[in-house]
């Protein structure tokens, strides 16, 4: 076991950084989703620690070891592919004997390793078939066992469930959780699917062209983005952004009937303005002018006296939930989340939309540069 | 009474009963497209079945009435029909069994050297690097060369007195194309060096279809570039290599190009390169052996070995080919 760091890697792909001055580092035992978009490097970070990529800047560290020139097989990780990469003429028990093998493990010792293994992901009836004859399940439990069985010091994957179905990736994607847990071997995951991040991840470090945009625990992620990018990335549906102006309440008397008594702090925009809770307001001020108000779109919900005019667009019925996606007068869009009990609203309809009063429930950033204000 | 009239495809059908009418249109218009549809594949396929039957399928079949007639030495003079006869004279005469022999040499020469070769050239111009598009220009290009190129100037290289194996320094004598023992080698060396362009496409075909992952994947487990090489890219690359091996031994049995331009006919030498497709070339030469039928069989005899070889190995080499993805 070993934890694995990035200390200012850069790599570069002729003129592109594909990964730009990345500083991240995996502790001992950890789970570890780097999840962004495609196209952010979150693949090729992977591929450094693996050795599959040579570092154009920085150190990749595994353990103690700065492995920027050792060989992929020398720094003793175990990969899983998007793809799997089985051998497709050997069979499932030469499959995962094959890393055993390259080590000149001796062949008791390979048996029951391979046998353990196949154990362990319920392949024990298969080890004679050859990948071409077996379900996309059972050739992601493959590359899997092929992984685990020589107990590497990390697990690197690489969007291990992307091929399969929905129904199986969520089983499959526990079976991952339970195994790394019981195992507590370090693992980089990578992943562009956010509940797969979200449900797997110890912590998430969150990409974007190529930089790391935040690390965090999901559940701080979620409730803290750390910049407009991180905000909209996470949740389904994302946060709604809304550009703004902080402004402090006047005694003018040109604002609509209802709005709060004066000194308040609100985020104004064309049609409507927003007040903030007294503790949100105390970190902001003084800050912008310009800025981008997040609302969750459980945060906010239809009520004749809400600070937000808005026409419905779309009303999408999930079930359990309904989401109302709504246009400001500027054109800005607003999804507003709600119980499938809620009264729904017709498309095209005029609508007004409040804010939970709860000071969570407000996020603010830097308009210029999309980071957040506040606590973070 | 009732009446039954035979419908599409001979099944039998009740005549409609008086006071109902229906149209028989669609049906009648069914059988009309199909027929009209048919028409046309047959139109489609009669240009590519002329040019078959003028050139393959006529002279294929004529060529097994010619094995029994004998021509006689004479030009102009009919030949007569001598039965299985001429069969079993050609078969047993030494000038076949002799040249059957060289045939089996050539192919042994050419085969895995050119192979091997063309392999060792894909996997140097399989990397991604700068300018490996020049190289695989140069690699490829030989296909495109004709016979009659090659062998002029494969014939200048070997010789004796301005070619490149004097100015090397190496003066065999006789000369490679003159001597017993170097004729044969030095008119495979040509063969292959022509097939080389075929080969190398062929392997760097396959080696862009066996997935990087894969290598990379076996990289990470352990395995060092040769492991890799033997355990991944030849086993991957197993149906390339069986195709190669096969469309190779056809054009080795088949290459006789650079033999007649070289060695030639007349020659001293002629008898220790006297490959069998040659051979049937010359004997049927009004102006060498004018001797159709002895041909005609040995041609059978050719298509034969070239068939036979071909299923051995689709039999055997199949069976260890991992097509499987």
């Amino acid at each position: 076991m070993a934890q694995v760091s990035f200390e200012g890697v850069t790599k570069c792909f002729g003129e592109t950084a594909a990964v730009d001055d990345l500083t991240l580092s995996v502790t001992d035992g950890e789970l570890l989703v780097i999840l962004g978009p495609s196209g952010c490097g979150k693949t090729t970070a992977l591929r450094l620690v693996a050795g599959l990529e040579e570092l154009t800047e920085g150190t990749v560290s595994i353990g103690e070891q700065v492995v920027n020139d050792v060989d992929p097989k020398d720094r003793d990780v175990a990969m899983v592919f998007q793809s799997y990469a089985l051998y497709p003429h050997l069979t499932v028990a030469k499959n995962i004997e094959f890393p055993l093998r390259q080590r000149g493990v001796d062949k008791e010792e390979r048996a029951t390793k391979v046998k353990r293994a196949a154990d362990t992901l319920g392949l024990g009836a298969l080890l004679g078939r050859k990948p071409a004859q077996l379900s996309g399940g059972q050739r992601q439990r493959v590359a899997l066992a092929r992984a685990i069985v020589r107990e590497p010091l990390v697990f690197l994957m690489d969007e291990p469930l992307s091929n399969l179905d929905a129904a199986l990736r969520v089983q499959t994607r526990a079976d991952i959780v339970e195994l790394q847990a019981r195992l507590s071997t370090t693992t980089l995951y990578v992943t562009h699917d956010q509940v797969e991040a979200m449900t797997m991840g110890h912590r998430i470090a969150v990409m974007s062209e190529g930089k790391l945009k935040q690390v965090a625990s999901p559940q701080s992620l979620y409730n803290r983005p750390a910049n407009t990018f991180v905000a909209a990335f996470l949740g389904s549906p994302g946060m709604n952004l809304i550009n703004g102006m902080l402004v402090e309440s006047g005694p003018s008397g040109t604002e609509p009937e209802g709005a709060p008594g004066p000194g308040t702090l609100c985020v104004a925009f064309p049609g409507a303005s927003v007040p903030l809770p007294a503790e949100v307001a105390d970190f902001v001020r003084g800050a912008g002018p310009d800025v981008v108000l997040g609302l969750r779109p459980e945060a906010v919900h239809l009520s004749s006296d809400g600070s937000i005019g808005a026409s419905v667009v779309i009303v999408e019925l999930l079930g359990a939930e309904t989401h109302v996606i709504c246009t400001t007068e500027t054109g800005t869009r607003l999804i507003v989340r709600q119980g499938a009990a809620a009264p729904r609203p017709a498309i095209g309809e005029s609508v007004r939309i409040g804010v939970a009063p709860d000071p969570q429930a407000y996020h603010l950033f830097d308009a210029a540069t999309g980071e957040r204000l506040g606590p973070s | 009474m009732t009446t039954v009239t035979a419908g599409i495809g001979g099944v039998a059908e009740p005549a409609e009963p008086a006071g109902v009418t229906v149209s028989p249109a669609p049906r009648h218009g069914l059988r009309t497209r199909k027929r009209k549809e048919a028409l046309l594949a047959y139109g489609l396929l009669l240009p590519a079945l002329v040019l078959f039957g003028a050139f393959s399928f006529y002279p294929f079949f004529r060529n097994f009435k010619l094995m029994l007639y004998e021509t006689p030495p004479v030009p102009g003079l009919p030949a007569h029909y001598v039965g299985l006869h001429q069969i079993g004279q050609t078969l047993t005469s030494t000038q076949f069994t002799q040249s059957l022999v060289t045939t089996l040499i050539f192919v042994v020469l050419v085969i895995p050297i050119s192979l091997i070769l063309g392999l060792a050239l894909a996997v140097a111009a399989h990397r991604k690097l700068k300018g490996m598009a020049i190289y695989r220009m140069i690699f490829s290009s030989t296909v495109v060369s004709s016979v009659a190129v090659a062998s002029v100037v494969f014939g200048t290289l070997l010789n004796p007195v301005v070619g490149l194996l004097p100015w090397l320094g190496i003066n065999p004598n006789p000369p490679a194309l003159e001597s017993t023992t170097w004729a044969l080698p030095a008119v495979a060396v040509i063969t292959i060096w022509q097939f080389l362009g075929l080969a190398f496409i062929i392997m760097l075909a396959g080696l862009q279809s066996v997935p990087d992952e894969l290598l990379e994947a076996a990289r990470i487990d352990g395995a060092n570039a040769w492991t890799r090489f033997w355990r991944m890219t030849v086993p991957l690359l197993s149906p390339t290599i069986f195709f190669a091996v096969i469309v190779s031994t056809i054009y080795a049995m088949q290459a006789f190009g650079a033999i007649d331009i070289l060695i030639g006919p007349m020659n001293a030498v002629r008898l220790h390169t006297n490959v069998l497709i040659y051979n049937i070339v010359n004997t049927n030469s009004p102006a060498l052996g004018n001797n159709t039928g002895q041909a005609a069989v040995m041609a059978t005899v050719l298509f034969l070995i070239t068939l036979g070889m071909t299923l051995l190995q689709m039999r055997f080499l199949e069976r260890r080919v991992s097509y499987a993805r």
